[in-house]
């Protein structure tokens, strides 16, 4: 017993370091981000690399929904659409009293439809896209995983559905403008230009807090009982069912989350872009979304950061040089990740660098030839008792 | 412990698409009782757990635990009264460690927000190393129960349903594919757990069920109840010898042989 206390204690502490380690690297990431790399790259490539750091927190949601719970989810553009136009609704808005954004008049509508009304106050906007996505992500996720729909058919759902929506968006011309989608480079935040350098700075700080903010979020959510209940349904719900919980609870809730962040992600990337269309909800995009996770590596958190970050910096240079090539170069990147790196690039780094930086680190090196001791307690112990400090 | 009947079940028929699973099957055991079940092949053994413990809603009749009906619950609202059920082959959470399996089902409060919100009680972390010390994996309990062997895993989850501390344990196959140490462990740690539990043991192993059964053994044939009584008596049944035990002796070789087959597939 009193060995178990004294490792608890040298557990724990390994534990607080670990996380005072991972915190300074995290605000030195952000801070390179947000001070030198301004000052090195020219004003256009850092307005796209805010898209994708915007991006990358709709991975987030996706590695949380499909990494740690199993659940594919090929409908994340309906929840990315949503914050968009959440937003963009809001900018269109900012007139003197009495105007309506112009599009509006072409239609012949004459006054705001009522639900856009409070879209006109500022704190009401940014709730709403945080809560919209996630109310709508929240009922579709009840309907489905009530009626214990999973697997393969879950993700058809979603898709599904992604297509109801973007018909739906792209249908309603004297709504929100159809096709055309919303602007929001020639509108106004706070007086400013949405366009203007000064905003654009402060959309891409935003956009680093945020996912700072959101990468937190899904760090506390899949540690602890919670994030285990996650990991044990996606491993066997049907034992989970046996133990006294009830899946669907837990998996309508991290649905609903996962659209949230997708919202926030969506509502980010459009300022950012300075249009939203019902583009977004494009098959081919929701889809994307799931390849940077499987490219980063799945249930990793880090690895859907990541794989965002590469795979669309590999698209912008690609596509500068060789127009052609993106699409063959996503299938094979698709299929190579699919077949070779099942754990994506995190789980090649963990397999090919892990030994080395164990060691650079200080943590003792793996045995390669009895992997068996490497479990064994005793064996480990009496190691640590004879290897010399 | 609970007095009286814990399970009655009452001319319950479970159809699939016209085929009956189980057929005006009526059932009753005391609580306290450590009843075997056996039957040859589809007489309906894992449709009567199904059945118990929600998975299956019966198509008539009635399932009566410690005095409520359980028709129309919800798999986890029976677990959470006291029904606990252990699968054939050990189902562990492989990702997770030995420790945070048993923590899972130690929690006293299931429900999602709990869960988010709640830090597990020291009573909860006392409940779990006291476990841990019981099934003998105190040493393995950060280990990611992946790594463990078939036997380790087997005691695992027995430690995984005590915690859940249910009244009634359903035991479905537990000797299949151990050794026969492993076999002599299992059928003393399950007549130690009948002393403070009621237990429904599925079996196929005579010889184990010969080792448990000291208590009454219920034989199901074509999903009813065929006949139940002692060891002895059921042996010495006529009916029971005519569909199982008294098959031509190649009959059993045979079906030995595609069990073994069967587990080796696996």
């Amino acid at each position: 017993m009193a060995l178990g206390t004294t490792i608890g204690i040298h557990k724990r502490k390994q534990q607080q370091r670990r996380q005072i380690i991972e915190g300074a690297i995290v605000i030195a990431i952000a801070l390179i981000f947000v001070v030198i790399l301004p000052a090195l790259i020219p004003a256009f490539r850092l307005r796209s690399l805010g898209r994708f750091l915007a991006l990358a927190i709709v991975a987030l949601g996706i590695d949380l929904i499909w990494g740690y719970t199993g659940l594919l989810s090929l409908g994340h553009g309906i929840f990315f659409a949503l914050g968009g136009y959440a937003i963009a609704m809001h900018l269109n808005l900012q007139l003197p009293e009495g105007q309506l954004p112009e599009f509006f008049t072409l239609y012949g509508v004459d006054r705001l439809p009522w639900f856009w009304e409070p879209f006109n106050s500022f704190p009401f906007t940014i709730l709403a896209l945080v809560i919209i996505p996630g109310i709508v992500a929240g009922l579709l996720g009840y309907l489905v995983f009530r009626n214990r729909i999973k697997g393969v058919y879950f993700s058809i759902l979603t898709q599904a559905a992604l297509i109801v929506f973007y018909n739906f968006f792209n249908g309603q011309q004297e709504l929100i403008n159809g096709t055309n989608g919303l602007k929001t480079d020639t509108e106004r935040i706070f007086g400013v230009l949405a366009s203007s350098p000064q905003a654009q700075r402060t959309f891409y700080i935003l956009t680093i807090l945020s996912l700072v903010a959101v990468y937190y979020l899904c760090r506390w959510l899949t540690s602890g009982r919670f994030g285990r209940i996650l990991i044990a349904i996606r491993d066997d719900e049907t034992r989970v069912r046996f133990t006294g919980y009830n899946p669907t609870g837990f998996k309508v809730l991290v649905f609903a989350i996962s659209g949230a962040i997708a919202g926030i992600a969506g509502a980010l990337y459009t300022v950012q872009t300075g249009i939203i269309t019902p583009s977004a909800m494009e098959v081919a995009f929701s889809i994307e979304m799931v390849i940077w996770v499987a490219v980063g590596g799945r249930g990793t958190l880090i690895g859907a950061i990541l794989g965002t970050l590469i795979v669309r910096l590999a698209q912008t240079f690609l596509s500068e040089r060789y127009p052609e090539s993106w699409l063959f170069f996503q299938g094979a990147l698709f299929l190579i990740v699919v077949t070779v790196l099942p754990n994506g690039i995190v789980g090649l780094f963990r397999d090919l660098i892990g030994e080395k930086g164990r060691s650079l680190l200080g943590f003792r090196r793996k045995s390669f030839t009895y992997p068996s001791l490497e479990e064994d307690p005793e064996v480990q112990e009496e190691e640590e008792e004879l290897s010399p400090r | 412990m609970k007095q009286g009947k814990i399970l009655e079940i009452e001319n319950v028929t479970v159809s699939f698409d016209g085929f009956k699973a189980l057929n005006q099957l009526s059932f009753s055991m005391d609580a306290g009782e450590l009843r075997v079940i056996i039957g040859p092949n589809g007489a309906g053994k894992t449709t009567f757990m199904d059945v118990i413990t929600g998975k299956v809603q019966p198509t008539e009749g009635k399932v009566i635990f410690d005095g409520r009906n359980l028709r129309r619950l919800p798999e986890h609202k029976i677990a959470r009264l006291g029904i606990g059920r252990k699968f054939q082959t050990p189902r562990v959470y492989l990702n997770l460690t030995v420790r945070e399996n048993l923590d899972l089902v130690c929690s006293r409060n299931k429900d999602v927000f709990p869960t988010l919100f709640g830090r597990p009680s020291a009573a909860e972390m006392r409940t779990v190393s006291g476990l841990l010390e019981t099934i003998g994996l105190e040493a393995k309990a950060n280990l990611p129960a992946a790594l463990l062997s078939h036997g380790e895993k087997q005691r695992l989850e027995i430690g995984m349903l005590v915690a859940q501390s249910p009244d009634l344990l359903l035991v479905d196959e537990p000797a299949a594919g151990l050794t026969d140490e492993e076999t002599d462990n299992l059928a003393a740690l399950l007549l130690s757990l009948a002393k403070s539990h009621s237990i429904i043991a599925i079996e196929h192993d005579m010889e184990f069920v010969r080792q448990i059964a000291n208590n009454k053994v219920t034989v199901l044939h074509q999903g009813s109840v065929l006949c139940e009584g002692s060891m002895d008596e059921v042996q010495n049944d006529p009916r029971v010898i005519e569909v199982y035990l008294g098959q031509p002796q190649e009959e059993i070789q045979q079906q030995e042989l595609e069990k073994v087959s069967h587990e080796s597939s696996h």
